[in-house]
């Protein structure tokens, strides 16, 4: 078993006087796919967004309880943001690459970060992250066009190659293949079985398929609540709680 | 007089509103057929009928009689002297109504003038009379022709509702005839202007001193002066030179403030500070200019002087320097609007790698907002070349050819204004070359404007 | 794993440099807002004020027996000659003045229209005048502006227009207590004068209403009913497009270019009156107009279909459907268009400059066909004065001419707060 990379304790979220999220402990392990399901609005992607601290940028959020990454707490005051997501990738619902050539995409945040000093380096980064996202052979050829050019799913997959390029050890996906086609899913969810190898991988979903597929745990959330974390096998087929049971047969959601 | 005819107009059309209304419900009790429109609008069908073209009618006559007064009442000094200018017209033609209101500016009073001021009473009075007599003949006759024509088959609905239409149609023409109105305004008065000026000394002429032309007894004028006379290019650099330094005050603060109101300010701060600085965009232009000339130009003078420099009462840089305030909100509201269409995700994806928030503004935020940014400064640009009380209380009068912001300049707006405020002949050069410049004026805004628009369209389309 | 390396406190540096530049701009806009309001009521609200002087005047020097001032008619009043009597009852304040010129600068303490508020108080009070009254004449511009404080004392006498034997007079009279501080109401209610302590803006507040109401009459019809035209019934073809690109340039030309039309086509080819708010008026409708169109057509388009579509479903006309139910539903939104647009008209200066309403006109306009000036255009023509007393007086009408726009400012707030409805 590996072992516990990101461990979160009693998380509660509030948007202004709404509360979204209840009480929310969950471990996830390193270098696997922790998946996370429920129907929509149930917090699984506030809870996601919990782990990069990018609730911040909502003014009214408020974050509440305790989340620490190899046993950092990311909430203390001395823990930079920056820093953090950094450390902390994150993939979006809908692919949002900046409006620059795909090259400054990716050289984005290696820039930023100080990690490269010359041309050659961030080159060899560009060409690394792209392989590793399986994009290069398909946009070698015109890295210095326009990223929103590329199609829905190459697009997807630069903003992994985008999140993957500055070595974090986290990837966040929101629901990353859901604007995309049954092809394009399908090449972003055997990209991750190749990328959890490197990386902790958390996914929201709302395709339990995709769960089954793709994740080794499942944590199924219900109206702002952590109903079950268990094995994606254990939950798929022997699930502990009877709402988990009725999700995933179908019966609502 | 007029607004008795028009009043009178009204009660006729008011009248006819009751008949053809009286009328309907007769017609409705008396016949068993069915009435196609409801009673009122047979009112309005008699009163389209009795207000709208007689008011037409008075108004063609009120336009005509000026012109046909003067040929009648001048007829007599145009046969004494043919080549009689406009602008004598005018004077003999104000000596005469003065004179037969009583009000006498000469002691002598020629007897030619004595009768035409009796010929101008006549024709007054017969021209009143006639109006009278002809619009209220025009609105009784065509009420009684309505009157005569409502029948239980006639669709008054529909008729009123083409009228509106029309009428609708005819308010949003007005946007166009103004259009037209201008341009108009302007060709006919520049043509003449490059008649006599050739073009290209007014575009790239170095010295403009129209004060020195005035036309002259004899009417004609001496060529040698108008040769350099009016040479634009000082006012367009002084105006590039006062509209830049604004820019230089507006476009940072402008940006920076919208920057601030857009992504640090928490919504409290923003619901009010925002209104307060788009106060900055309702107050008058004139008490800008009042600021500029006497609170801002003697602290730019004073401070300058300590610097060492030669600053002169009236600097470009105290106008510029309070126009860059005024158009900070054009700016500002501008480019905040176009920072929020940036779509929220591309913050975020560069929240999400780590980037701080200034980094995300300079970097992915300003680059993506770039087209609507700069389409925000072209139309800022083509305010403040179009500004003109601030320029005229406190930039200069003299043009001379200046990149000096200690240097007085003067702009096209100034000169517009110092040319044709109060009194001035209108046939002179002169005049004539205020609209010229007030051509270039119109046609380098619309063009800014032209542009800027575009821009900021394409730039909402691709976040659309 | 998360420490703060040595580049990540470089950028947070630098995001500081960056706030901080951003929070300067800001609050230098701000700062500039509280500077230019500060100036303008500082220097503007001694305006409201003026001084006054309190002289004895022996009315039964005009007629023996005062009682017979009731049975004069005030026409008969105004005809007397009273101005030698005048000079004397101000000489009364300091009798062993003997020399003539000393006797002038006396004179040139008072405004120079003390014969007339000699008169006027005559004719205010003449149904009970007693043989002698304590008449408060205006005092003249200078000496206004040392009681003010405006005018330094301690400049050199060649130096300063008020002169050391005036000063020393209006100090003996403040001694005895003949100096009051008055509420200028006549500020408020006349025209202009070339004299600074007479001068009123009351002919500019008319002209300035006189104007805007043209423009109301005018452009807020043509306006809505252009919108309404344009947003329900065109359909959208080349001609159209033409209009709407139309309007949204016209919304953009500089106000000069409409003094230049006004000048171009309503004085010159209409033949219009010059100098008159009628003039004034049509050519800031025109300006007005996109204004009030584009903001109509906007609350318009926020009228849902529904609407439209409930009112043809039971049978209505378009025209029906249109006036009945969607016009009323977006007039709010017309409304404060309109009185934004007015706002902007009711600032507006160098069109009018073109058109002659820069004209000095003493009296108060009664008609929109008489000669005026308006209240930015008299803003205008003050700072140009070289006098020290229209300083305050610029002032002054920048701030009433202010509160005015605060005042239209707030009335379309309250209609849109009070109205609006959110789709």
């Amino acid at each position: 078993m590996n072992k516990v990379k990101i461990s979160a304790k009693n998380i509660d979220v509030f948007y202004g006087d709404k509360q979204a999220l209840f009480d929310v402990s969950m471990d996830m392990y390193e270098k696997e796919v922790t998946a996370l399901i429920g129907p929509s609005g149930c917090g699984k992607s506030t809870f996601l967004r919990c782990i990069n601290r990018m609730n911040d940028v909502i003014d009214i959020c408020s974050v509440k309880g305790n989340v620490s990454i190899d046993g950092h707490d990311i909430y203390d005051k001395s823990i930079r943001v920056e820093s953090l997501r950094e450390n902390v990738g994150m993939v979006f619902q809908k692919p949002n690459p900046f409006p620059k050539s795909i090259y400054e995409n990716i050289a984005y945040g290696p820039r930023i970060h100080g990690m490269a000093n010359s041309k050659t380096d961030i080159d060899e980064i560009v060409e690394n992250s792209l392989q590793k996202a399986a994009l290069f052979d398909e946009v070698k050829d015109r890295l210095h066009q326009p990223g929103t050019g590329l199609s829905g799913g190459q697009q997807q997959r630069l903003c992994i190659a985008r999140a993957i390029s500055v070595n974090p050890e986290i990837i966040l996906m929101d629901e990353p293949c859901s604007a995309l086609d049954p092809i394009a899913t399908a090449k972003i969810e055997e990209l991750m079985n190749e990328l959890k190898k490197e990386f902790t991988i958390i996914i929201v979903t709302h395709s339990m398929q995709q769960a089954a597929r793709v994740s080794t745990k499942t944590g199924f959330f219900h109206l702002g609540k952590l109903i079950e974390v268990d094995s994606t096998e254990t939950i798929f087929s022997n699930p502990g709680n009877q709402k988990t049971q009725d999700y995933i047969t179908g019966r609502f959601g | 007089m007029g607004l008795f005819l028009i009043l009178l107009i009204l009660t006729i059309g008011a009248f006819g509103f009751f008949i053809g209304r009286l009328k309907a419900i007769k017609l409705r009790s008396a016949s068993q057929k069915k009435i196609t429109s409801l009673n009122h609008y047979y009112g309005y069908y008699i009163a389209i009928f009795a207000i709208v073209p007689s008011l037409l009618v008075f108004l063609a006559i009120t336009a005509f009689q000026g012109y046909i007064v003067e040929v009648y009442v001048l007829s007599d000094f145009i046969d004494l002297n043919p080549n009689l200018l406009a602008s004598d017209k005018n004077l003999l033609l104000a000596q005469i109504i003065n004179t037969s209101e009583g009000i006498k500016l000469f002691d002598e009073i020629s007897p030619l003038i004595t009768d035409a001021v009796d010929k101008y009473i006549y024709i007054e009075e017969l021209i009143d009379t006639l109006t009278y007599v002809i619009v209220l003949s025009v609105a009784g006759l065509l009420s009684l022709f309505a009157y005569v024509k409502i029948k239980s088959n006639l669709d008054s609905r529909k008729f009123v509702e083409s009228f509106l239409l029309i009428l609708f149609f005819t308010c949003s023409l007005v946007a166009i005839m103004t259009t037209v109105g201008i341009i108009f305004s302007l060709l006919y008065e520049t043509l003449k202007f490059f008649s006599q000026v050739p073009i290209t000394d007014f575009l790239f002429g170095l010295n403009w001193s129209p004060q020195r032309v005035f036309v002259r007894d004899s009417g004609d004028l001496d060529t040698r002066d108008l040769q350099n006379a009016f040479g634009a290019l000082p006012l367009f650099a002084g105006t590039f030179l006062i509209a830049f330094i604004a820019m230089c005050v507006a476009i940072p603060v402008g940006l920076m403030t919208a920057i601030y109101l857009a992504e640090y300010a928490s919504p409290n701060l923003r619901d009010w500070a925002k209104p307060i600085i788009e106060i900055l965009a309702g107050i008058p232009t004139v008490v800008y200019g009042f600021f500029a000339a006497l609170t801002v130009a003697p602290i730019v003078r004073d401070l300058g002087q300590n610097a060492g420099f030669t600053v002169s009462s009236e600097s470009a840089l105290a106008a510029g320097f309070v126009m860059g305030i005024m158009i900070i909100p054009f700016v500002s509201s501008l480019s905040d609007d176009v920072i929020n269409s940036v779509p929220q995700s591309l913050r975020e994806g560069s929240y999400a790698m780590g980037a701080t928030k200034s980094e995300t503004i300079r970097k992915v935020l300003l680059p993506a907002a770039l087209p609507g940014i700069v389409g925000s400064f072209l139309l800022a640009v083509s305010r403040a070349i179009g500004e003109t009380m601030i320029v005229v209380m406190a930039a200069g009068l003299a043009a001379k050819l200046t990149a000096n912001p200690f240097d007085a300049a003067t702009t096209i707006t100034t000169q517009i204004v110092v040319i044709l405020i109060g009194d001035q002949e209108f046939d002179s050069p002169k005049t004539q070359a205020a609209f010229a410049l007030g051509l270039t004026l119109f046609i380098v805004t619309l063009l800014l404007n032209f542009i800027a628009l575009q821009v900021v369209k394409k730039y909402t389309e691709r976040y659309d | 794993m998360f420490d703060v390396s040595a580049n990540l406190k470089k950028r947070l540096k630098s995001e500081r440099r960056f706030q901080i530049l951003c929070i300067t701009a800001i609050s230098f806009a701000l700062i500039f807002v509280l500077i230019l309001f500060l100036n303008i009521f500082s220097s503007g609200y001694s305006a409201f004020y003026k001084t006054t002087i309190a002289i004895e005047v022996d009315y039964s020097q005009v007629i023996e027996d005062t009682s017979q001032f009731a049975t004069m008619s005030d026409d008969e009043i105004n005809k007397l000659d009273l101005f030698r009597f005048s000079k004397k009852s101000i000489y009364s304040l300091f009798p062993d003045i003997e020399d003539r010129k000393e006797k002038k600068l006396l004179i040139r303490i008072f405004s120079i229209e003390y014969e007339d508020e000699i008169k006027q108080f005559l004719i205010k009070n003449k149904e009970n005048i007693n043989k002698i009254e304590t008449v408060y004449l205006t005092a003249s511009d200078d000496v206004d502006q040392v009681r003010k404080g405006n005018y330094p004392r301690d400049l050199p006498e060649e130096r300063r227009r008020i002169k050391d034997i005036q000063l020393e007079y209006y100090d003996i009279l403040e001694n005895n207590g003949r100096v009051k501080y008055v509420f200028n109401i006549p500020f408020l209610t006349r025209g202009d004068s070339r004299e600074p302590e007479l001068a009123g803006v009351g002919g500019s507040i008319v002209g300035s209403f006189l104007t805007i109401i043209t423009v109301l009459i005018l452009s807020f019809p043509i306006g809505i009913l252009a919108a309404v035209y344009l947003q329900e019934f065109a359909r959208s073809n080349r001609f159209t497009d033409f209009i709407e690109i139309n309007i949204n340039n016209l919304a953009a030309v500089p106000s000069i270019v409409f003094g230049l039309l006004g000048l171009g086509i309503i004085l010159n080819v209409f033949g219009l009156p010059r100098s008159t708010p009628l003039v004034g008026g049509i050519v800031l409708s025109l300006m007005t107009l996109p204004t009030i169109i584009i903001a109509t057509r906007a609350s318009l388009r926020a009228v849902p279909p529904s609407i439209r579509e409930g009112a043809l479903a039971v049978g209505a006309t378009k025209m029906q459907a249109v006036m009945h139910h969607v016009v009323p539903l977006a007039m709010p939104g017309a409304l404060t268009g309109t009185i934004i647009g007015l706002a902007q008209a009711l600032g507006e200066t160098a069109p009018l400059l073109l058109i002659g309403m820069v004209a000095f006109v003493v009296d108060v306009p009664s008609s929109p066909l008489d000669a005026s000036a308006s209240l930015p255009v008299q803003v205008y023509l003050w700072a140009e004065s070289a006098e020290r007393g229209y300083v305050e007086k610029t002032s002054a009408t920048i701030m009433l001419l202010l509160g005015f726009l605060i005042l239209l400012n707030l009335a379309a707030v309250l209609i849109r707060r009070k109205f609006e409805t959110k789709w």
